[in-house]
């Protein structure tokens, strides 16, 4: 969707480690002209506050994004197998605790 | 699906309060609207560090220096992740940095008033940076998400900005009488323009319904504008500064304050470029853009120069 202007440095994608034991989650973009430098940035521009323990950086390019129009074909083997979800099954009262 | 059915999902996901993602079909205008809007919002956060950056050499101490530093970076930071959200709409950075510099995108017209007293540091905190607030905390529900997401990380941070501003204003006004005059002063001049920050009334703003129909907008511009009155008037009486406006009267029936006219010949007059500081704002900004181009040609011919280096490497391996 975005042309890549001649002179501009490449977009990166930034994920953040909030803490220890979490997942990596999106922050935002950025723009650098390497990987190295889009570390430096993502430090300087998402954790000013200490909110990350650790950074990915990914260039926004390399990103393959599933298609929002096609989300219903695409999520609907899921739809009819609820029998996936505990609730699903009924169990006897005396069973206090599964 | 036809154009007809696209925006009929389009505005059934906009009534169910369901959230916009840069994928999703959106119509050309809103679109459109939220390009001219984020951008807008990026450039003030750009070139409102200028007004304060005057100062950066000659804060009064050591920790107002860094405070005053902490605050700058961040409005850098605010600036870096609505670019980024605007990108998602299909604009690169460039061609939002052109519109800024060419004079066909504005920013918000409060930072083409000079800045000549410490107290106008203060000032800037606690009004500039508190209307800002009033503006953005209803942004954080806004219906685009990256927008959304970049609001609610810049309110997290504005506060700050508002409390270090309120905390310089209250030091001067309880301090010698010389201060005190310097803090009233600032608010004398900061005042009217910070009630001009909410744009025109609202019958004058013709794009608000749609707006607000599109949840780009949250409140009207007179809304806001009561409510920060509101608040306002009240923390001044803690400061123990006094409102330069002699029609500020409470009225109880309504709930609010009254107030006097806002001067919104000057509003125009400053939106169209005739503020004190339009030209030399604009100047500045366009200069460190130009100055800096070597850096970044310099650092993109770095990172392919490496590139090359590493696949050479690789392919003698």
């Amino acid at each position: 969707m975005t042309q890549q202007n001649k002179n501009e440095w490449p977009l990166w994608e930034v994920f953040i480690r909030s803490k220890a034991g979490l997942d990596h989650k999106h922050a935002g973009s950025l723009h650098a002209a390497d990987a190295q430098m889009a570390i430096e940035n993502a430090r300087d521009v998402y954790t000013r506050r200490m909110e990350g323990v650790s950074i990915w950086v990914v260039e926004s390019k390399n990103i393959i994004a599933s298609d929002p129009g096609e989300a219903d074909s695409l999520y609907e083997p899921a739809n009819d197998k609820i029998y996936r979800h505990p609730t699903f099954y009924n169990l006897p009262d005396e069973v206090k605790y599964m | 699906m036809s154009v007809q059915s696209f925006q009929e999902h389009f505005d059934s996901l906009i009534d169910r309060e369901v959230t916009i993602e840069p994928k999703d079909w959106m119509p050309n205008d809103y679109r459109k609207t939220l390009i001219r809007q984020i951008s807008q919002h990026a450039h003030s956060e750009i070139i409102g560090m200028l007004p304060e950056g005057n100062w950066i050499t000659r804060a009064p101490s050591l920790r107002r220096k860094s405070v005053l530093l902490a605050k700058i970076q961040d409005e850098a930071g605010h600036g870096l992740y609505l670019y980024s959200a605007a990108e998602t709409l299909g604009v690169t950075r460039d061609s939002l940095y052109d519109q800024l510099h060419s004079g066909k995108a504005k920013y918000s017209s409060i930072f083409n008033y000079p800045t000549i007293t410490w107290a106008d540091m203060g000032a800037i905190g606690w009004l500039v940076d508190g209307a800002a607030i009033m503006n953005q905390v209803p942004l954080c529900r806004t219906s685009y998400g990256p927008y959304a997401r970049a609001m609610v990380r810049v309110c997290k941070e504005e506060s700050f900005h508002q409390r270090q501003g309120f905390e310089i204003m209250l030091t001067l006004s309880k301090g010698t009488d010389v201060q005190h005059k310097m803090a009233q002063d600032a608010f004398n001049r900061w005042w009217w323009p910070s009630l001009m920050m909410f744009g025109p009334p609202d019958a004058e703003s013709p794009h608000t319904e749609q707006s607000v129909r599109w949840r780009i907008k949250r409140m009207t511009n007179d809304e806001l504008r009561q409510k920060f009155i509101d608040v306002t008037v009240e923390q001044a009486k803690v400061l123990g500064l006094e409102v330069p406006d002699k029609d500020l009267k409470w009225n109880e029936e309504r709930g609010h304050y009254d107030f006097g006219p806002i001067n919104w010949d000057e509003f125009w007059n400053v939106v169209k470029g005739n503020g004190p500081c339009n030209k030399q704002r604009l100047e500045t900004r366009k200069k460190a853009w130009e100055n800096g181009q070597w850096v970044r040609d310099a650092a993109m011919a770095h990172a392919e120069k490496r590139k090359a280096r590493k696949a050479e490497a690789a392919k003698a391996a």
